[in-house]
Parts: structure tokens; C-alpha cells; sequence
């Protein structure tokens, strides 16, 4: 049977890793809730099931209004970055690709410093400034990127592009570090952005991000087969008939999209978008086919899971997320590297 | 009937002329090799031919010009094979050949069950078909060398270009490789031209020599019009000695005095 076909057993361990996932997330907490109790509470909002859980309105409310946003919020998040990642590493062909690398972080946290120190972090009357100023700075960085590294060399290459990425990115982290030094009284606030969250996590920030989510992971799942495509280098991929510019292109505008919007809610979580698709690629195989939605399954259930053990490590006190993808992602995705001798693509 | 005909084509890099006003036209079923001493311009003259670098002058593929076409609609009807084709790390070999089918499906369209069975028959065509789950980096230098024709024949093209396809190969399969694509032409009815170092085996498969020399066509006809020991020694700054062998031309070197 050809490799392309074999792939239903591996998206339904992806669709059980994420329902665990979001089972801990949601049962699990400083409440204290019972757990069956929580369970019968789920179940009861399911069609056509009526159950009283026997739980008061308050522990309702956490269940519906704090855990449950946090863990969409979350799997959101997680996928979108994963996908990303996973889309970055195809287009440029570079393993080391994640989805900050066009500068969007460096963006992101200009923005985040600048709606931070000058007041308006608190929101302007109910509107959050943050969130949009971290959106925005992600989507100029991401754009300026493209134009520099496509105006520098007579060769369209990605290699441009990437040190373009590496000088906006150094560009910008200058002037937000230097906003920064010049306000230190917002220091704690601008570093706990940088390092990422879930705690402020509302139903608000799931519909500010989904929509982008959405429409970034269904335009890169649509050009799935086109990135194995990509992986043949641009004059092989020219020669069966694809234009691996504007397919970059497109690839980049729409996780950059999905990156900015991700990273306006939750602030900058590290490793994510390396991690989850190399660990996909390591245990399912290299084909984009599957490396791709693999990676929205499992980015999703390891930052919801990441985000459950940051909040009880240290509970009721929180751990940043950033801090926890890399002290828990580095060294599983050390042992799934020795443990498999598949190489990176 | 001319299937593939450049007119007046130049290339430049810089200040240097890399074509030089080239003209060709390959028939249809025609065998034809483009050898010539390093930097002559075979590489550029095939990879414009193949509508995979832009140059000035024209190209006609049938009657349809290069230029005007998409590049899915050019890419039905040429395939190519660089000299040293990308090796995608952990890329399986059944994937890598179905990834020839790729002008004949939709914009972001996946294989039917048409391309599957194709590609299983194109598989088994090259002897890959017990090799389809393998990563391409696992395999050995004749095996890779029977992917990449393999996935140029999945993409049914009337023109194949191959690009120096017998380097890197020893002896043996050296020939298997031409053997093999001579069996393909007579199966899928495929035009190929090719670009080669080895002016022995050249003359003994192709129908057609085209010699070229600093960005020009300096011979065009049959191997035995073309392989004029004069020529190749003037051409190659090398003695050789053009000998014939039970009608088969050998190209030997002979130390110089």
C-alpha cells in the first residue's frame, strides 16, 4: 500500500491525545471540584443529556468560565503555533524554522511594550490595547521581513528572507528593549508578557483568536500536499508545475496571520512550533500530509497540558508558559531525537 | 514533426554570455544527448529548454510558446531531472514518485485513484516497488537514480530532460540506467534529451549528438557526424581517438605528446 494512504490510526491517537488533554485541563484544578461530579456537569450540556451534577452555581462558573475558556484558549493557541511552525519548516526547508522567525515575536512584544508602558495596558475604557498593538507589531515586523529580503538580492531565495527575518527581528528587539529600560516601573509586566499566559484567559480572547486560527490552519491544511511539493527545492517544485514563490508567499502570510493573532492572547510561548511538528515528524513520518494536521493534535493537547501543569506545579501561584515548554519540551524532544533515528525535515 | 524548438536564445550572467544565440529543434521520439566540454552551456541550454530559466529568443513546444504556458501546463508536457535532484530527508519512495502526478491534479487537489495505480505500475516499471517505504537516503545510488526517472515518467510528459542522469553511477549502472530509459521510450513513446559527459555511451544510445562549445552549437547531426576526432580534440583541449568497435564508436583518450 502506497505511504499516503496510511494515515487514519495516527489522526485518531492526535484526536485521543487532545480529548485527554482537555479532560485533565478541565477536570483538574485549585478549586478543588469533584471530578466525577465535573464530569456529570460536561455531560449535561452534551445534546439530548440532562444530568444534575450537584455542583453550585460558583463551581459551575469556574467549570464554564474559567477552565473551559483556558483550555480552548490554549488548544487554540498550541495548534495555531504548532501549524505554523510545521508550515515555516516546509516552505523554508530549514528544521530550525518556527513561526517567530520572520521577526512576529520581536513584533509582537514591541507592540506588547509599547500598549504596556504608556498606560494603555489597562484598556482604553473596556477595549484591550495589548492584544491588538502585539497583533499589529507581529503582521509590520512579518511584512517588512518580506519586502527587505525580497528587494535585497536579484535571487528570490529564502535565505534572504531569513536574514532579513533575523535583522528586523534584531532591529525591533532593540527599541523594545530600550522602551523597556527607559520604563523600568513596567518591567514585571512587560517580562511576564514576554514569557506568556494563559491566567487572563476568557471566552473574549477565545473569539478574538479562533477566527484567525481557523482561516490560517485551513489555508495551510489546503496547500498540505503542495509543501511535500516544496520539499523537492524551488526549481524541482517549478518543474512539476507549482509557483513556489507565491506558495511561499501565501504559506507565510497565513501562519504568520495565525502566529500574530495567537501571540496577541497569550504572549510569546516559546519552542511550541519546533517541538510539536519535529516530534510529529520523528513518530509519524515526514510527509506534510500528516506532519500538518498531526501537528494541530498535538499542539493543542501539549499546550493545554503544559498550561495545567504550570498552573499546579506551584498552585495557586503560576508558572510562565514559555519557561514550561522549554524546561519540560526540550528534554522530551532530546529523548523522542535518540530514541528515533528518522531524520528532521 | 518538431516537438520542441528554441530560436535565437541568449543568456547572460553578468557580462558573460552563457547561450549565445542557440537555436535546436528536437523531433518528437527523438533520443538526442548534448554533451560539450565543462561550461559550455549544456545545463542552461537544457533547463531553458526545460522553461526553468527565463532567457531571451523563443521556445516552441509543439506550437504552443513556452512563455505563454502555465507552469502546470508546461510541466505536463516537460519533465525534468537535475543533475543532482533534492533528496527530501525522511521522504518515502512511493511518495516521492506520486509527487510526479502533480500538474494533472486540481489546484490544491490530491491523487485519484488513477494517479495511485499509475505510480504502483511505474513503481514496478523500475523494480521500486518493494522499495516504495524506504526513505529515499536509505537507498543506494542506482536505486535514487531509478526514483528520479521514475517520477519524471509518473508525470506523462512527451519530453523528458535529464541533466547528466548517468553521474555518480558506475559502470554497470551506467548502462542500466541508459538501457532503461531507451525501454521507456519504447513503452511511453517519451522524447528525451539528455545532457552527458561520457561521449561513448552517448553515441551508443542516442539518435542524436548535439555538440556545444562556449555557449554555441559547434556539431548538430548523428554520433558519427558529430564525434570527428579533430573536433573533440580542438573542442575538449584533449588528444583523443574516435575508434569504431563491431559499429559502435568508442571515444578513447590518448596521452598527449
Amino acid at each position: 500500500m502506497l505511504s499516503e494512504k496510511l494515515r487514519a490510526p495516527a489522526l485518531f491517537v492526535g484526536f485521543v491525545a487532545i480529548l485527554v488533554a482537555a479532560g485533565a485541563g478541565l477536570l483538574i484544578g485549585p478549586a478543588g471540584i469533584d471530578k466525577t461530579a465535573a464530569i456529570m456537569e460536561l455531560l449535561d450540556r452534551m445534546p439530548f443529556i440532562s444530568i444534575d451534577s450537584g455542583l453550585s452555581q460558583i463551581q459551575k462558573n469556574i467549570i464554564w468560565e474559567v477552565r473551559m475558556p483556558r483550555v480552548v484558549l490554549g488548544a487554540l493557541v498550541g495548534a495555531t503555533l504548532a501549524v505554523s511552525g510545521a508550515s515555516y519548516q516546509a516552505v523554508f526547508r530549514n528544521p530550525l524554522a518556527d513561526p517567530y522567525l520572520l521577526g512576529a515575536a520581536a513584533g509582537a512584544g514591541l507592540g506588547a511594550t509599547v500598549a504596556i508602558v504608556t498606560g494603555s495596558g489597562d484598556g482604553i475604557g473596556t477595549f484591550d490595547v495589548v492584544p491588538l498593538l502585539a497583533f499589529l507589531g507581529a503582521l509590520i515586523a512579518v511584512a517588512l521581513t518580506y519586502l527587505l529580503g525580497y528587494s535585497s538580492g536579484t535571487q528570490r531565495s529564502p535565505a534572504a528572507l531569513l536574514l532579513a527575518g533575523v535583522a528586523v527581528a534584531s532591529f525591533l528587539t532593540a527599541i523594545q528593549t530600550f522602551i523597556q529600560q527607559q520604563n523600568v516601573d513596567t518591567i514585571r509586566q512587560v517580562y511576564s508578557w514576554i514569557l506568556g499566559r494563559l491566567n487572563t484567559a476568557s471566552w473574549d480572547e477565545v473569539s478574538l483568536l479562533a477566527p484567525y486560527a481557523l482561516v490560517s490552519t485551513l489555508l495551510i491544511l489546503m496547500y498540505r500536499r503542495t509543501l511535500d511539493v516544496m520539499r523537492l527545492g524551488d526549481v524541482e517544485a517549478s518543474s512539476v508545475g507549482i509557483r513556489p514563490q507565491l506558495v511561499r508567499l501565501v504559506v507565510i502570510c497565513a501562519a504568520s496571520l495565525g502566529t500574530a493573532a495567537a501571540v496577541a492572547v497569550s504572549g510569546l510561548i516559546a519552542f511550541v512550533g519546533l517541538i510539536v511538528p519535529h516530534t510529529v515528524r520523528l513518530l509519524a513520518g515526514a510527509s506534510n500530509r500528516i506532519v500538518l494536521p498531526l501537528s494541530i493534535l498535538f499542539g493543542a493537547a501539549f499546550l493545554v497540558l503544559v498550561d495545567l501543569l504550570g498552573r499546579s506545579l506551584a498552585s495557586p501561584a503560576e508558572i510562565p508558559l514559555g519557561v514550561i515548554t522549554a524546561f519540560c519540551g526540550a528534554p522530551f524532544f532530546v529523548i523522542v531525537l535518540r530514541s528515533n533515528k528518522r531524520t528532521l525535515g | 514533426m518538431n516537438l520542441c524548438v528554441a530560436r535565437g536564445v541568449d543568456v547572460r550572467v553578468g557580462q558573460k554570455l552563457i547561450l549565445d544565440n542557440v537555436s535546436v529543434s528536437i523531433e518528437a521520439g527523438e533520443w538526442v544527448s548534448v554533451v560539450g566540454p565543462n561550461g559550455a552551456g549544456k545545463t542552461t541550454l537544457l533547463s531553458v529548454m526545460a522553461g526553468l530559466r527565463t532567457a531571451s529568443g523563443n521556445i516552441l513546444i509543439g506550437d504552443r510558446d513556452l512563455k505563454e504556458l502555465s507552469p502546470r501546463e508546461r510541466a505536463r508536457l516537460l519533465a525534468y531531472v537535475p543533475q543532482h535532484p533534492e533528496i527530501p530527508p525522511g521522504m518515502k519512495v512511493d511518495s516521492y514518485v506520486l509527487l510526479g502526478r502533480t500538474p494533472h491534479l486540481s489546484f490544491l487537489g490530491m491523487e485519484g485513484p488513477d494517479d495511485f495505480r499509475l505510480v504502483q505500475q511505474v513503481l514496478e516499471q523500475f523494480d521500486l516497488a518493494t522499495l516504495g517505504q524506504r526513505t529515499l537516503e536509505s537507498l543506494s545510488g542506482g536505486e535514487l537514480q531509478r526514483c528520479h526517472l521514475a517520477r519524471a515518467i509518473a508525470q506523462a510528459t512527451p519530453i523528458i530532460f535529464l541533466d547528466e542522469p548517468t553521474t555518480a553511477l558506475d559502470l554497470g549502472h551506467q548502462q542500466q540506467a541508459l538501457d532503461r530509459i531507451r525501454r521507456l521510450r519504447e513503452e511511453h513513446q517519451v522524447t528525451v534529451v539528455m545532457t552527458m559527459h561520457d561521449l561513448t555511451l552517448a553515441s551508443q544510445y542516442c539518435d542524436r549528438m548535439i555538440l556545444m562549445s562556449e555557449g554555441q552549437i559547434a556539431a548538430d547531426g548523428t554520433p558519427s557526424e558529430v564525434l570527428d576526432p579533430d573536433r573533440l580534440s580542438d573542442l575538449y583541449g584533449a588528444h583523443v581517438k574516435v575508434l569504431n568497435i563491431d559499429d559502435h564508436l568508442v571515444v578513447v583518450p590518448i596521452v598527449g605528446r
